[in-house]
């Protein structure tokens, strides 16, 4: 017997169309549109940016492959989350540190609970948010953009639990001026991204044009940013009316984190819920939250805790919002 | 009136019993394999926080002012109490929820968030109406708590945890994620 031999009548289960589209290819588009994005953050902060980057998503690769479970390095989803922790992240924050969110991201976000596909939490926004409550200072520090392209924008080498020395110029980013000095910053320059920051937080258009192909290619559900964006701008619109000098929703849109994560993070086919009703809610919490903690939290930017919030209702969302079976009636009773 | 409201944010989301200050750890851990346990514990839960923070308020108010140093021991037979009677009357009423919730009914009497509500109160020093907001804020921050846990838990019920992470590992790791995410409340009220 070959097995060349094509048999007559092949008998499958459905479905019987399938896409091209798998998981790991999905995954490697999504990190390719992250590249647009990772050169204009080299762009304004130099090679540190880089580095960084590179940190992080080593720490995340090291531990996927030390505790995942064999063969999940190679479906790209464990380097998204290293470059998407990464692209969160201040230039001059030492590099052991970045390696380190990523390693919790990975290690505590995603392999503990079982690993891709079963985590609630987004890992990225856990390795950040393990940074923000382990190394609050560090990761507040914000490098001014700019300077030249091959000068560190801070102690990127310190060893780890020694004081990184303080030798790079810093400044506030626009919700912290806001904040906590009530200025304002021109839409122009927060638009074009040349304001300090994180390192994706500065490229609104470049995260923009992503996810407009992302979404055109069917790998991220638009009603999910459409959600958050028409929600913060609805709700920023109606604080700002009311209270003249909180910030006017063009600048809600185009400050902070909201861009990358809403784009990237939000929509996490893991972490988000699985109807489409269940997402319009999801997107609204997101930006409802986000408005809220920056206006009236102590936090000048919100966007990583609304998120983390918000995965957390998605099994409530998705029970909550659970299509009806076709041929049983309303109200639930069958 | 805006300082009731912000009485009630405070302890449901910025100042939350469970995943911010850590109290009432035991239930938790204990009753949060199902959703519809869960819900009902927080709720017997914030019953029992009413009545000691009435108690409380009576006690504090109209005995206490003589003999401060029994505040501890006052509370506690309250609280102790105030678990009798809601056992009680979910034997009667809720045989079933009576049988799930097993030992950690009985259990309510050394949850320490209650303990808390009463001395918080105390040392906060709030009227009877803002003692009651505060009560129900607690109740419901618990309620919620044990909520968002437990439809977690059943979420992950049929994923492939490894082993080191089985039953308790992961339930703690779910917990501390729980409470990174309410650290974002963190501080608020207090800006410009």
């Amino acid at each position: 017997m070959s097995a060349a031999v094509a048999p007559a009548l092949v008998v499958t289960a459905s479905p019987h169309v399938r896409s091209q589209d798998s998981t790991p290819r999905i995954m490697w588009n999504v990190a390719a549109t992250l590249v647009p994005i990772i050169v204009a953050a080299t762009w304004f902060f130099g090679v540190s940016s880089l580095l960084v980057i590179a940190a992080a998503t080593a720490g995340a690769l090291a531990t996927e492959r030390a505790f995942g479970r064999g063969g999940t390095l190679a479906d790209g989803s464990a380097a998204i989350t290293g470059m998407l922790l990464g692209l969160t992240l201040p230039a001059g924050l030492s590099l052991w540190m970045a390696a380190l969110g990523g390693a919790f991201g990975i290690g505590f976000g995603k392999v503990v609970w079982g690993g891709l596909g079963q985590n609630v939490f987004n890992p990225a926004l856990l390795g950040r948010a393990f940074l923000q409550a382990a190394f609050p200072v560090a990761i507040t520090t914000w490098p001014t953009v700019g300077g030249r392209f091959w000068t560190l924008k801070g102690d990127l080498f310190a060893l780890p639990f020694t004081h990184p020395l303080p030798d790079a110029i810093t400044s506030a980013t626009p919700l912290g001026l806001l904040k906590f000095e009530g200025k304002g910053t021109a839409i122009e320059q927060l638009i074009l991204g040349n304001t300090s920051g994180s390192l994706g937080e500065t490229a609104a258009l470049v995260i923009l044009a992503g996810g407009i192909y992302l979404a055109w290619r069917g790998y991220l559900n638009w009603r999910i940013p459409a959600a958050v964006l028409l929600t913060v701008i609805v709700f920023s619109a109606i604080v700002h009316a009311v209270d003249a000098h909180r910030p006017d929703p063009l600048f809600m849109l185009f400050s902070g984190g909201l861009m990358l994560g809403t784009v990237y993070m939000a929509t996490d086919p893991v972490t988000s819920p699985v109807t489409n009703r269940g997402r319009w809610v999801f997107g609204a919490g997101v930006g409802v939250l986000v408005v809220v903690i920056r206006i009236w939290g102590g936090l000048p930017e919100g966007v990583m805790y609304a998120i983390l919030f918000m995965n957390a209702l998605v099994p409530f969302i998705n029970r909550a919002t659970q299509p009806r079976l076709f041929g049983t009636r309303l109200g639930g009773a069958t | 009136m805006s300082n009731l409201a912000w009485i009630f944010v405070s302890t449901l989301l910025v100042n939350n019993f469970t995943l911010v200050m850590f109290l009432g750890l035991c239930s938790f851990f204990g009753v949060t394999a199902k959703i519809e346990t869960a819900w009902r514990l927080g709720l017997a839960n914030t019953f029992v926080l009413l009545l000691t923070a009435i108690f409380a308020w009576l006690l504090n108010t109209f005995v206490l002012g003589a003999a401060p140093y029994l505040r501890i021991v006052a509370f506690i037979v309250v609280i102790a109490s105030a678990v009798q009677f809601v056992e009680m009357a979910v034997r009667k009423y809720l045989p079933v929820l009576f049988r799930q919730l097993g030992i950690y009914l009985p259990l309510i009497t050394t949850n320490c968030a209650i303990l808390g509500l009463a001395l918080f109160q105390t040392s906060r020093h709030y009227t009877l109406i803002e003692g009651l907001v505060f009560a129900i804020g607690a109740g419901l921050g618990l309620t919620l708590a044990l909520s968002l846990m437990a439809s977690i838990r059943e979420r992950i019920e049929v994923a492939d945890v490894p082993r080191i992470a089985r039953r308790m590992g992961l339930v703690l790791v779910i917990a501390s994620s729980l409470s990174m995410a309410f650290m974002g409340f963190a501080g608020m009220g207090s800006a410009p």
